[in-house]
C-alpha cells in the first residue's frame, strides 16, 4: 500500500470510467434525497405507519405504468380533489353545487367510488349525489338528508356500496337493459346501457348541498374512484403508497451508510494509528482489544442491542460504528508502523515534538488515501446491514427505511404472493446505492493499491 | 484464545442480563400466585386482600431467594456460576423455546439445530468455495478475457444485492411464478416419517441456490486476485519460460502457492456458516440455528441465548487455530519465522 497525494488521486479519478459511474449514480441519490425532502412533507414520514392516514389509497395496487404494457388497461386509482364549485341562491333554498369531471378509459370497472366530503351547514340539507355519463344519461345515485346540526362541521363518507345508493339506482332500472339487482353499483354506473359491459368517456360527478341557510358550504372533499393500478411504484397491503417509501429511504440510507462509514474509519484510524505509533505494550494490549472485538459475532450482537438497548436509528448507527473500526484499525496500524520508521518523523521526533502533532501532522495525512477509500467501501456494508436489522423487524419504527419496507413485505407474505412492485424497487434501491458505493472504493482503491492495477 | 471466548460470554450476560432478571422474577411471581390461588385451603384462610397479599410477597421473596434471584445478575456469585455451568457444557432449561421433539433442554435444542444448518449452510459453503476456486483460478489464466471480466462484474454486482432480497426474489420467481419449489423452506412432513430426507433436500433447494448464486461471485474474485499476484512471481514466469504448459502451472503450481490465504478463509467461512444466516433463514424459514438466535432474541431466553453464541464462538475459535495450524502445513515459512 503507497500513499500517493490528493490531487494526484483527483486527476486519476477522473479518468477511472467505474468510479464516474459510482459518482454518477451517488449524485442521482442525492437529487432523489433532494427532491423527497422539497416534495413530500415531514408529516407524511409520520404518518408511515398510521393507516388511518392512508384510506384512500387502495390496497396492493400496481404500479400505473404496468398499463402501457398491457392490452387490458387496468383502471387507475384516481383521487379527485379539484372540483368546479358554484353557489346558487334563491330566496327559500341555497344550493351548494361540485362537479367532478373524469375521464374514464380503462378495461375494467373501478372497485368502488367513495365521496368524501366535510361541510358546514346549519339545519339538515340534502345531500344528492347524481352522475352524468358520456351517453348523455344521468343517473341519480343519493339523496339523503345530512343530520341536525346547528352551524357546525360535519364530515363523513359516501361509500358507492351504500344501500341507499343502490336503491336508487334499481328504481332507475328501466335505464339499462340489463338486471341490476346481483351487480354492485359501479358496475351499473360505468357501464353501458344496453348490456354490461365498460362504458368509456367523461363522467361527471354531479354533488348538490340544498338547504335554506345562505352559509352551507362544502369545505373539503374528494371523489375516490376506487382502482386497481396506482402511482409510481403501487401501494403496498397497508394502502401505503410506496413512492413515499422509496423517495424517503434515500437520504435516510445514505445518512445511515455514510456517517457509520466516516464514524468507524475515522475511530479505526485513531486507534490504529495511535497503537501502532506508541509501539511496544500500548500497542500488544490494543491490539489483543482489536482482536477480542473482532471475534465478536456482529449481527447476533447487533439483534441483541437493539432488543435490549433502544432501535432507534441513531443508537443503531453507533452500534453499527462498534463493529465497523476493527478491520480499518487494523490496516492503519501496519501501515503507520512502516510510516513511524521513516526519517521525517524519527527528526521531529528527536526535535521533541508531541507525539499527538507527529500523528496528525505527519502519519494521519498520509493515510488520508487509504481513508477515503475505506469509507467508500464501508458504506455499503453498513446499509445492507441497516436493512437486515429493519428487515428483521428491529428498525426505528418512527422512520420508513428500505428495510422496513421489505420486513413488511415479507411478513405480509409479498414473494410468495407475486407482489413484485412491493419487493423488488427497495432491494434494487439498496443494491444501486451499494453498487454507487463499491464503484466508487474500486475506483480509489486501484489508485492507491497500484498493484490491483493489472 | 480462552479470553476471547470469555469475553463473549461475559458480554452476552451483560447484555440480557437485566432483562432476564425482569423475567424471571415475573415468571416466580406468577408461578406462586397461581399455586396460592388454586390451593383453597391457604386461599381460604385469610382474614382480607391486604393479608393475602402479604403472604404472597412473602413466598415470592422466599421462591426468588432461593433460586439466587435477590441478588443483581452482576454479582459475582450468579456470573461464576453461569460461567462454570457453561463451561461444563450445562447450559440449563430454555425458558420458552423447546426443541422440536418438545425438549426444553438447551442442549437438545442446539443437537436438533445445528445439523440442519450444517445441511444448508456448510453444504452451500462448500459449493461455493469449488466453484470459486476454479473461476478464479481460471479468470486469473485470462486476465482481461471476457471470463475475468464477467467474473469481476459479477463478484461486484451480487456483493452489492443482499442475500435476503434475492431470495425473495427467488420466492417470487419459483415459488410464484413457476410454482417449482416450495417457499417455505421448513418440510411439511414429520421427522419420523420416511419420506422426510427426501422432502428436506427439495424444500433446501431454493435456500441452496440462493446462497451459491450470492456467495460464489466473490469468493472467485478474491481467488482470481491472490493467484495473479502469484503469476506475477519469478518461479511462475521461469516455469513458463522452460515450457511447462499452462494448465499445470496454474493448477499444480501457482494454486498451491495462493492455498495458504485460500485455506485460511476457508476455515473461517465454514465455521461463519455454522451460524447460520440469520437474514436468510428468517426469509425462506429454515429451522437451522440463525432461525433459534433470531427467536431467542425476540423472546429474551436467555440460556438459549447463552448456549448458541457459545457454540458459535467456540467454532469460530476452533476454525482460527485450524487455519492456523493449515498456514503453517501449507507455508512452511511461516514456521520459521
Amino acid at each position: 500500500m503507497s500513499t500517493v497525494p490528493l490531487n494526484e488521486i483527483g486527476q486519476e479519478f477522473v479518468r477511472n470510467k467505474i468510479g464516474l459511474v459510482g459518482i454518477g449514480i451517488l449524485a442521482t441519490l442525492f437529487i432523489i434525497s433532494a427532491m423527497a425532502a422539497l416534495t413530500i412533507p415531514l408529516e407524511t414520514l409520520k404518518t408511515w405507519n398510521n393507516p388511518e392516514s392512508w384510506l384512500e389509497f387502495p390496497k396492493t395496487a400496481l404500479p400505473a405504468w404496468i398499463n402501457l404494457f398491457l392490452s387490458e388497461k387496468i383502471p387507475e386509482h384516481k383521487i379527485l380533489t379539484n372540483s368546479e364549485d358554484s353557489l346558487q341562491s334563491t330566496e327559500e333554498l341555497t344550493i351548494f353545487s361540485q362537479q367532478f369531471s373524469v375521464v374514464y378509459e380503462f378495461d375494467d370497472f373501478p372497485n368502488d367510488f367513495i365521496y368524501e366530503f366535510t361541510a358546514k351547514y346549519s339545519g339538515s340539507p340534502l345531500l344528492q349525489i347524481s352522475v352524468i355519463r358520456p351517453d348523455g344519461m344521468t343517473v341519480e345515485l343519493l339523496s339523503r338528508s345530512l343530520p341536525y346540526l346547528e352551524s357546525a362541521v360535519h364530515h363523513e363518507r359516501v361509500f358507492s356500496t351504500d344501500n341507499a345508493v343502490k336503491k336508487n339506482l334499481i328504481l332507475q332500472s328501466e335505464k339499462f337493459g340489463f338486471l341490476l339487482n346481483d351487480i354492485s353499483a359501479e358496475q351499473i354506473v360505468f357501464s353501458e346501457s344496453s348490456v354490461q359491459k365498460v362504458l368509456n368517456g367523461k363522467y361527471v360527478f354531479l354533488i348538490r348541498l340544498v338547504g335554506t341557510s345562505s352559509e352551507n358550504e362544502i369545505v373539503e372533499s374528494s371523489l375516490i374512484l376506487g382502482g386497481k393500478v396506482f402511482g409510481f411504484v403501487g401501494t403496498d397491503e397497508l394502502r401505503r403508497d410506496l413512492s413515499v417509501g422509496l423517495l424517503w429511504g434515500t437520504p435516510l440510507a445514505l445518512f445511515i451508510g455514510i456517517a457509520v462509514a466516516i464514524g468507524s474509519v475515522v475511530m479505526g484510524l485513531l486507534y490504529g494509528v495511535y497503537a501502532g505509533f506508541i509501539g511496544k505494550k500500548t500497542d500488544e494490549t490494543m491490539m489483543r482489544f482489536n482482536d477480542v472485538i473482532y471475534a465478536l459475532p456482529a449481527l447476533p450482537f447487533l439483534i441483541i442491542l437493539a432488543v435490549t438497548i433502544s432501535n432507534s436509528i441513531f443508537v443503531m448507527i453507533g452500534f453499527l460504528m462498534i463493529f465497523g473500526w476493527v478491520g480499518v484499525a487494523k490496516v492503519s496500524r501496519s501501515m503507520a508502523l512502516q510510516i513511524k520508521t521513516r526519517q521525517y518523523v524519527e527528526a521531529s521526533k528527536i526535535m521533541g515534538q508531541r507525539s499527538s502533532k507527529i500523528i496528525l501532522k505527519h502519519i494521519l495525512p498520509q493515510l488520508l488515501p487509504y481513508a477515503f477509500a475505506s469509507v467508500a467501501i464501508s458504506v455499503p456494508a453498513a446499509i445492507t446491514t441497516e436493512a437486515g436489522l429493519s428487515f428483521l423487524g428491529l428498525g426505528d419504527p418512527s422512520f420508513p427505511t428500505w428495510g422496513q419496507i421489505l420486513h413488511d413485505a415479507s411478513t405480509h407474505g409479498a414473494a410468495a404472493r407475486g407482489l413484485w412492485w412491493w419487493v423488488i424497487p427497495p432491494g434494487l434501491m439498496i443494491a444501486v446505492t451499494g453498487l454507487a458505493f463499491v464503484f466508487i472504493g474500486n475506483a480509489l482503491d486501484t489508485i492507491v493499491n497500484p498493484r490491483l492495477k493489472r | 484464545m480462552f479470553g476471547v471466548l470469555m469475553a463473549t460470554l461475559l458480554l452476552t450476560i451483560a447484555l440480557v442480563g437485566s432483562n432476564m432478571d425482569v423475567i424471571l422474577k415475573q415468571g416466580v411471581a406468577f408461578q406462586v400466585r397461581s399455586e396460592i390461588t388454586q390451593n383453597a385451603a391457604i386461599a381460604g384462610s385469610f382474614v382480607n386482600a391486604d393479608e393475602f397479599e402479604k403472604f404472597v410477597q412473602e413466598q415470592i421473596d422466599q421462591r426468588s431467594k432461593a433460586l439466587g434471584l435477590d441478588s443483581p445478575w452482576y454479582s459475582p456469585q450468579r456470573i461464576g456460576l453461569t460461567m462454570y455451568k457453561i463451561l461444563i457444557l450445562d447450559f440449563g432449561r430454555a425458558t420458552f423455546l423447546t426443541s422440536d421433539s418438545g425438549s426444553s433442554d438447551v442442549k437438545d435444542i442446539l443437537l436438533e439445530k445445528i445439523p440442519k444448518t450444517v445441511l444448508l449452510f456448510t453444504t452451500a459453503t462448500i459449493i461455493i468455495s469449488i466453484i470459486g476456486i476454479f473461476l478464479g483460478a481460471l479468470a486469473s489464466s485470462k486476465i482481461n478475457s471476457k471470463i475475468d471480466r464477467v467474473t469481476s462484474t459479477f463478484a461486484v454486482v451480487s456483493s452489492s444485492f443482499p442475500v435476503w432480497w434475492i431470495g425473495m426474489i427467488m420466492i417470487f420467481v419459483f415459488a410464484f411464478v413457476y410454482h417449482l419449489f416450495p417457499a417455505r423452506a421448513t418440510p411439511s412432513v414429520l421427522p419420523s416419517d420416511p419420506g422426510y430426507i427426501a422432502a428436506l433436500l427439495y424444500h433446501m433447494t431454493l435456500p441452496l441456490i440462493t446462497i451459491v448464486l450470492i456467495g460464489f461471485g466473490s469468493w472467485a474474485y478474491l481467488v482470481r486476485n491472490f493467484m495473479i499476484g502469484i503469476l506475477q512471481e519469478d518461479f511462475v514466469i521461469a516455469k513458463k519460460t522452460i515450457g511447462i504448459n499452462q494448465k499445470k502451472i496454474i493448477y499444480g503450481h501457482a494454486l498451491k502457492n495462493a492455498a495458504p490465504p485460500i485455506v485460511t478463509i476457508l476455515a473461517l467461512s465454514l465455521s461463519g456458516s455454522l451460524g447460520g444466516a440469520i437474514i436468510t433463514e428468517a426469509v425462506f424459514d429454515w429451522p437451522g440455528m440463525g432461525r433459534l438466535y433470531f427467536e431467542a432474541i425476540s423472546v429474551m431466553d436467555l440460556p438459549v441465548i447463552i448456549g448458541a453464541t457459545y457454540v458459535l464462538t467456540v467454532f469460530f475459535l476452533a476454525s482460527i487455530f485450524v487455519a492456523d495450524l493449515l498456514y503453517g502445513y501449507f507455508d512452511p515459512r511461516v514456521k520459521t519465522s
